[in-house]
């Protein structure tokens, strides 16, 4: 819905997760020379291109401190997105229950009911009363996250760093899930495609390498996120082959094979950062300082226009809550909620977009997160240049 | 720590951890001879894939669009399908079924025609649904249906006997109208439909095509219709689309592939055509799996598209070409095999040429009660111990019909002269070694 709306170039747009910066060099130069052999334009290894299921494992093993069967642990999806639906539709079936935290990346409550299970939300609740919000004020209270798993808890979708909040979970965090996955027998998918994106003193950490939980745990990443290459659709699962297996049935009776030459060109990619993992240079940590920076000139401007937003420790989205502007839209439609009739109401008049927050919240917990936006900041310095002029501006013509 | 584990946990860890969608739908042919292929094969005229490359206006194609200065062609693009492309597909297909397609909802793109069929499976098949699939048929519609919940309901092409002297033809397989009629039930959601067929090469004739729709409309079913190999039909055969015939625009969705149509089967780009009120559920099922196809490649099948309609008909044009030079190649083997003994079935259209290997049969003997079709072992042993890979026919029939034609393999010649001659020198060595045994 609004993509389309978005899709206007009189618009700035700071709504859907894209980049409009480029890919590095490397990346692209890398698929000029794939698309050039022959044999890569034909058919690959249905469950990823043995050249980047190798340079996968061998990243990911340096990460998790240990041993990853390229053949037997990875599969590769069109996408994180199809990773998701992969695992889900593997795993998951009716009479299931799926906790998910809210707020939620959309797409896992349609692809839990689409399995027939149920989906069981829990959110993050704000804790700090202070005036500078961070990510890390918003938390899950390990009581009420307690209540939720039962016996038909079959999984948890863990997604860190945080799409939309930009929260990064803690190791005690990640122990309090952990320990309940444990007690309760249930696996745990974890979504981690902003993994590279942490800002500094904080720290991205595999919940899949807490005890007891590399058999239970499916970890999700993304080309496009990694590499700021979102149309490639590349993406994986890693985890154990008692699981994966079924995941790589799913895959095989759904599309069967990703696009080749864009894996190759990947495997390249990942070779050469690979082999630069303890340089800073490497294009894991080099995008994270950038980010870093753009991300500080958004909640800077955003601040200067008298809004109040939550500093991501990791991602690349910043939530502000915008009822400190005191907008009234009480005369357009009340059945929506605020944030939407809110983000309508500043792509009209600002020409601004963004994403209300209640489009990544069950429909309990709507009312509580209809006072945020989210702002999407891997962006180039002309767009956060015309962003700035908006926010500049934004007091002047609200009155 | 407890010591000892309640019930209900002791009942979760004793159920297998995957979800029942998938019983039945683990086993893939695909899999485990491409694997063989890859561990044994000199010449590989096994899985279908050109080993040829795409044509040199692709290629171009797409290095122009890598080497631009739009780096936006890295990002996401329209979920559906990106504008360029669903635009010129809109066209190209509503010039040929004489009908005005909206780009927008008459159009979706897939990855690969192997999603297009997920997604209509998973849109119209429910629990208790029937679906009717023609045997020998591609088998990824029987694990597709299974995992939707869905019944398969086989019918079989039968052989007719040729007349004496003559080879074999996929035309002589044929669906018997009164067998066809029998398998459409209240229950019956959709029937698949591959013309080109893949294995046999058969290419539906008018005739056939109007049994199969009035049965459709008299029982109000859904047709799937895989025409990716629309453009590879030979001696002057037409491709007749069964979307065009009566009352079949609105409950039909043709499926194509970019893979087989620009011979690039590693970029998989599909597409699904159809009225809106089918393509809507394709579009729910879409965005609820992978949301959206690789840019790039999507941009480079437009073009390609964009070449292909200016030059339609023309010599020039990649689909004139393209099957011409197929054709030579199908003759080429189909006198090879027959010089050699393997008889083969001449296909009227795809890349694949399916032969009788009855001759043989003494080099891999018979084993009684052995639970793997014969044709099946025979592929086996011939990739191990010739070199040579092919795909046996069982590997098209459901599990219950895998021993009907079971002296059948099947051989794709979309390959380079080289390719075809080596194959040759395989066979003809093998021939010459049963004769002086």
């Amino acid at each position: 819905e609004f993509t389309k709306v978005a899709a206007d170039p009189s618009i700035v747009n700071l709504g859907q997760g894209l980049p409009d910066i480029s890919p590095p060099s490397y990346v692209k130069e890398e698929l000029t020379k794939a698309a050039a052999v022959d044999r890569l334009n034909q058919y690959t290894r249905g469950f990823g291109h043995p050249s980047l299921v190798k340079a996968l494992s061998q990243v990911y093993e340096r990460v998790c401190g240990r041993k990853i069967d390229p053949l037997t642990d990875i599969l590769v999806t069109v996408g994180a997105y199809g990773s998701l639906f992969s695992t889900i539709q593997a795993l998951i079936e009716e009479g299931d229950e799926v906790i998910i935290i809210e707020p939620f990346y959309d797409c896992y409550e349609p692809m839990v009911k689409m399995a027939g299970a149920k989906p069981v939300f829990i959110p993050l609740r704000y804790k700090n009363n202070g005036n500078s919000a961070s990510s890390a004020d918003w938390v899950l209270d390990p009581a009420e996250l307690a209540n939720k798993f039962n016996s038909k808890t079959k999984a948890i979708i863990l997604n860190t760093p945080h799409n939309p909040i930009g929260k990064v979970f803690t190791r005690e965090e990640l122990q309090v899930i952990a320990d309940l996955c444990i007690k309760h027998d249930t696996l745990c998918i974890s979504d981690e495609v902003y993994e590279w994106l942490v800002y500094k003193g904080n720290k991205h950490i595999k919940i899949a390498t807490l005890p007891g939980m590399w058999e239970r745990t499916i970890t999700i990443g993304s080309a496009g996120k990694t590499y700021s290459v979102t149309g490639w659709k590349l993406g994986w699962s890693i985890g154990p082959q008692n699981l994966i297996k079924h995941l790589q049935v799913v895959h095989q009776n759904t599309l069967y094979t990703c696009p080749t030459p864009l894996q190759e060109a990947l495997a390249q990619a990942f070779w050469i950062d690979y082999k630069r993992m303890d340089d800073p240079d490497c294009y894991f940590y080099s995008l994270s300082r950038e980010l870093e920076s753009k991300r500080d000139r958004m909640a800077q401007l955003l601040q200067e226009a008298g809004l109040k937003p939550v500093i991501p420790d990791g991602g690349y989205f910043m939530i502000v809550d915008v009822s400190t502007l005191n907008v009234d839209l009480s005369d357009v439609d009340e059945k929506q909620p605020y944030d939407y009739k809110f983000v309508k109401w500043m792509i009209r008049s600002k020409k601004l977009s963004a994403i209300p927050l209640s489009a990544f919240c069950g429909p309990e917990t709507k009312r509580q997160f209809e006072k945020y936006i989210r702002f999407c900041f891997i962006k180039k310095d002309s767009t956060l240049d015309a962003a700035e002029a908006i926010l500049k501006n934004w007091n002047k013509h609200t009155a | 720590q407890t010591l000892f584990l309640s019930l209900s946990l002791q009942a979760k860890m004793s159920r297998p951890v995957q979800a029942r969608r998938l019983e039945g739908t683990d086993k893939n042919i695909w899999v485990e001879f491409v694997k063989l292929a890859a561990t044994y094969s000199t010449v590989n005229l096994g899985q279908g894939f050109p080993d040829f490359p795409p044509p040199d206006f692709l290629k171009e194609v797409f290095v122009r669009a890598l080497s631009g200065e739009n780096h936006m062609l890295h990002q996401y693009t329209r979920a559906f399908g990106h504008p360029p492309l669903v635009k010129i597909l809109a066209q190209f297909f509503g010039k040929l079924l004489e009908r005005d397609l909206d780009p927008m909802t008459n159009v979706m793109v897939t990855v690969g025609a192997y999603q297009a069929l997920f997604c209509c499976f998973q849109a119209f098949v429910d629990e208790d649904d029937e679906v009717i699939i023609i045997e020998p048929f591609f088998d990824c519609y029987e694990p597709m249906v299974k995992m939707a919940g869905g019944t398969p309901v086989f019918v079989p092409l039968r052989l007719k006997a040729p007349k004496d002297g003559k080879l074999m033809s996929s035309a002589d397989w044929q669906l018997d109208p009164a067998e066809l009629a029998s398998k459409f039930s209240e229950r019956t959601k959709a029937i698949v439909l591959n013309s080109p067929n893949n294995p046999l090469g058969k290419v539906f004739s008018r005739g056939e095509l109007e049994l199969i729709a009035d049965l459709c409309v008299k029982h109000d079913v859904l047709c799937i219709s895989d025409e990716v190999y629309e453009w590879l039909v030979y001696d002057g055969k037409e491709h007749i689309r069964i979307a065009s015939l009566r009352g079949m625009w609105d409950r039909t969705v043709i499926i194509g592939s970019a893979g087989k149509t620009f011979s690039a089967t590693g970029w998989k780009v599909g597409w699904t055509v159809g009225p809106n009120r089918l393509l809507q559920h394709l579009r729910t099922v879409h965005q609820n799996s992978v949301y959206h196809c690789a840019t790039v490649a999507q941009e480079a099948v437009a073009q390609g598209f964009q070449r292909e309609f200016e030059l339609y008909g023309k010599p020039d044009s990649y689909f004139v070409q393209l099957p011409k030079e197929l054709q030579q190649k199908r003759d080429w083997l189909v006198q090879r095999l027959d010089a050699v003994g393997m008889k083969p079935i001449i296909p009227e259209g795809t890349y694949f040429l399916v032969a009788d290997i009855s001759e043989f049969k003494s080099d891999v003997p018979d084993v009684p009660d052995s639970d793997e079709p014969y044709d099946s072992r025979f592929a086996k042993w011939m990739v191990k111990n010739k070199g040579l890979a092919a795909i046996p026919l069982s590997a098209f029939y459901c599990g219950a019909h895998k021993n009907n034609y079971n002296h059948f393999i099947r051989f794709c010649f979309a390959k380079e002269e080289a390719t075809l001659e080596a194959a040759n020198d395989i066979l003809q060595k093998w021939k010459r070694e049963k004769t002086s045994a």
